[in-house]
């Protein structure tokens, strides 16, 4: 009976989650704000996510084919890649935009640092980051929800920046009826989003409630405590959706609890530095890419203390 | 999920699978044919075999002795003759030398199995002399010698013990039966081991997903108002002795350290029940329960065991194997340690055997780690899994223990909860040993 038995180390049981179970979590909290997007910009807004989350599968299994790679997609990563970059592309752009954004998000972003886990940047922000600086044109390219022509309207925080006039009502801000990206205009439904995956446990509260805690904080200040204005740093643009989808990529923000306090913190003083003092009305994507490249150091700095090491714990 | 109770920080809660055997009142497992009893059961210095092919011994004869303190004595658990002393397959790892002896179903006692008389005319000394030379070892898993853990150096000053009834394993309930069944011999073995180590307060901690043990043991220690009971919640490694202590105490065993270095020493249910015997009747350890359980093995059960019996001969007793078999685990799922022939005995620190089919054996491809944190979230002892693992997977053993590797308790929850199914505690365990390898160098 000697062959029959199989005698690896402990522990002799596991837990049910998987890779894919915790992503198609991720995805399941994306949904709302897709259907939302589709809503409010029409059957455009699915087919962009779906361009863009086609090219980043089937980028990924390509460069895994080549390499001689085990092909991972049905681990749902790609998928989440894809439809975040979707979600971060204007809603009337040209069909080759998504495809060549998921391409370098998976390509560059991802696979050539070794694939899931080692990415030292977000995959989809490294994919917009690169749409923006080669098709600036095609990136701010937006119109207002339901409106049939491509006449291009102002973001809420682009208002916000020039001269405080004209801004949409705030309960359309925060439902989702304004300019923007795909998917980060209903800040309403990625909250919604964000709770499921904090009732899941996928992601922790420390990054998203410090991200969005700072940069409430400092525009609350900035605005002379006009909470109005305050709302709409918050619910205008893209905050909701990286601090909550974003920023807590596993790969690119730290896995110490310390450090995801440190990491929200400081995407939120950058986004906010580069909402008010740049050129750019928005802030969230390079203030995450540099969070991101931050990340390795805050690590080092924040390892919990071991049992033991502390004396009496209260 | 009850959350009252006393508890530590971190922790998981992993699916019981007790309702197979907890209700099952302990039954006595007949006598095998022929028992096989290892010269060491436990860590420490192996005894030298008093007895020899041929001779007949009884039960409670003293067959394996040595000198060494860090050691206890080996007993026999049977009447019969010494058939063979050689190397066997023991459930901790390696093969041992092992007394193995054929028995005659008569279970004759030994003349020297008396009783010590009454608690209250032995000293702590004498209390000592009868755990070491009944080889009382602990019955937890470890199974450290428990002579050693009640001789603390005279600049540690005990002020508590704590009797270990958590049983946070998943699937083990023979602590629990033993609690229900025996909570006389629980007291008395509890105020031996207060005697032993000169202390007036002891507390019996169990995890409140035993509530009627609670109430029995509850019941029980009414009469002495030194003995407590603790409630604990229930999750996984409530039972680690750090865990244990923090949760009733609050008190960290210091990194490196020992729960004597802040005045705390455990024991395990099992192992007050084998001093309350010895001094009761004076038998020695020799017989122990265990609980037998898992998806391939027809009836679980929790069974009063000879030690020495081998895990065929006691599957056999509870049905035989009920699917093809995939695991067999000495120990719990958590911690337990797989075996790779059934032909193994029960030994002193023997709490379980669980036996998992096939389906329920094969452990899943690992895939890249996502950096998920949840090691971290969920390590009782606050490490870092994913970078000792990490670093000790390339090799690079000063890193991880940079990492704190050493702290490591092998909990197994790391692996647990890895979505990604990586080997986390194995590669660990690989790095402690590098680790310590490189300190005996130096």
């Amino acid at each position: 009976m000697e062959n029959r038995l199989i005698a690896t180390s402990s522990p002799h049981i596991v837990s049910q989650d998987t890779t894919t179970t915790v992503m198609l979590d991720v995805v399941i909290a994306l949904v709302p704000a897709l259907i939302a997007s589709i809503y409010f910009f029409g059957i455009t807004a699915a087919v962009t996510v779906a361009l863009a989350i086609g090219s980043a599968v089937g980028t990924e299994a390509l460069i895994q084919k080549i390499t001689r790679q085990r092909v991972t997609i049905n681990d749902l990563s790609a998928v989440i890649t894809g439809l975040l970059l979707g979600f971060n592309l204007p809603p009337s752009t040209p069909w080759w935009i998504p495809v060549i954004g998921s391409f370098v998000a998976i390509a560059i972003g991802k696979q050539v640092f070794g694939g899931i886990g080692n990415n030292f940047i977000n995959p989809a922000l490294a994919g917009r980051a690169f749409l923006m600086a080669s098709w600036p044109v095609q990136m701010t390219a937006w119109v207002d929800p339901g409106s049939v022509d491509t006449v291009t309207a102002a973001t809420p925080l682009a208002l916000l920046k020039a001269s405080q006039e004209n801004l949409q009502p705030l309960a359309d801000v925060i439902l989702g009826r304004i300019p923007g990206t795909l998917g980060e205009t209903s800040a309403i439904l990625l909250l919604l989003g964000g709770a499921y995956l904090l009732y899941r446990k996928v992601i922790s509260w420390r990054i998203p409630v410090t991200y969005i805690g700072t940069v409430a904080l400092i525009a609350f200040i900035t605005t002379d405590f006009n909470l109005t204005l305050t709302a709409y740093h918050i619910f205008g643009g893209g905050l909701m959706l990286g601090a909550i989808f974003m920023a807590t990529e596993y790969s690119s923000s730290p896995v110490t609890n310390k450090g995801k306090i440190l990491f929200g913190i400081g995407a939120g003083l950058l986004t906010m530095i580069i909402r008010l003092y740049s050129n750019s009305a928005e802030g969230v994507t390079y203030a995450i890419l540099f969070m991101n490249v931050a990340t390795p150091l805050i690590e080092k700095y924040t390892a919990p203390k071991v049992f033991g090491i502390g004396g009496v714990r209260k | 999920m009850n959350k009252a109770g006393l508890t530590f920080k971190g922790g998981i809660h992993p699916l019981h699978h007790k309702e197979n055997t907890e209700n099952k009142a302990i039954e006595v497992a007949p006598v095998p044919k022929e028992v096989v009893i290892p010269l060491i059961q436990h860590i420490g210095a192996i005894c030298g075999s008093v007895v020899k092919v041929g001779d007949y011994v009884k039960v409670g004869q003293l067959i394996g002795e040595t000198k060494a303190f860090v050691s206890t004595p080996v007993h026999s658990s049977v009447s019969g003759t010494v058939k063979k002393i050689e190397n066997r397959p023991s459930p901790v790892g390696a093969r041992v030398n092992s007394v193995i002896i054929t028995t005659d179903g008569e279970q004759t006692i030994h003349e020297s199995v008396v009783s010590k008389g009454k608690l209250e005319d032995l000293s702590a000394d004498e209390v000592k002399a009868i755990i070491r030379n009944s080889g009382i070892t602990g019955m937890g898993g470890a199974g450290f010698p428990t002579h050693v853990k009640l001789s603390p150096p005279l600049d540690k000053k005990i002020d508590l013990l704590i009797i270990n009834g958590a049983e946070c394993e998943p699937f083990l309930t023979s602590d629990h039966r033993v609690m229900l069944e025996m909570p006389d011999k629980i007291i008395n073995g509890t105020r031996a081991v207060m005697k032993a180590l000169e202390v007036d307060k002891a507390v019996i901690a169990i995890e409140n997903n035993k509530p009627d043990a609670i109430k029995v043991i509850k019941e029980a220690v009414k009469v002495f108002p030194d003995i407590t009971v603790a409630e604990l919640q229930t999750k996984y490694p409530q039972g680690g002795e750090k865990s244990l202590i923090y949760a009733v105490t609050k008190r960290e065993v210091p990194s490196g350290g020992l729960p004597m270095n802040i005045g705390v020493v455990v024991q395990n249910i099992g192992t007050v029940v084998a001093i309350s015997n010895a001094i009761e009747t004076g038998i020695p350890l020799v017989e122990r329960v265990v609980t037998v359980t898992g998806s391939a093995v027809r009836e679980p059960k929790n069974l009063l065991v000879k030690i020495g019996t081998s895990f065929k001969d006691v599957i056999e007793f509870c049905g035989g194997y009920s699917e093809e078999l995939g695991k067999l685990i000495n120990g719990g799922p958590m911690m337990g340690i797989a075996q790779y022939t059934d032909e193994v005995p029960i030994i002193k620190g023997t709490s379980g055997i669980l036996v998992l089919s096939k389906q329920d054996a094969v452990r899943p491809e690992p895939t890249n780690c996502i950096r998920c944190a949840r090691c971290i979230t969920y390590c009782p002892s606050f490490l870092q899994p994913l970078m000792i693992s990490k670093n000790s997977l390339m090799g690079r053993f000063d890193e991880a223990e940079g990492y704190n590797a050493m702290d490591c308790i092998e909990c197994g929850i790391c692996s647990f909860v890895c979505p990604s199914k990586r080997p986390l505690v194995d590669s660990i365990r690989m790095a402690k040993k590098e680790i310590i390898t490189k300190r005996k160098k130096s």
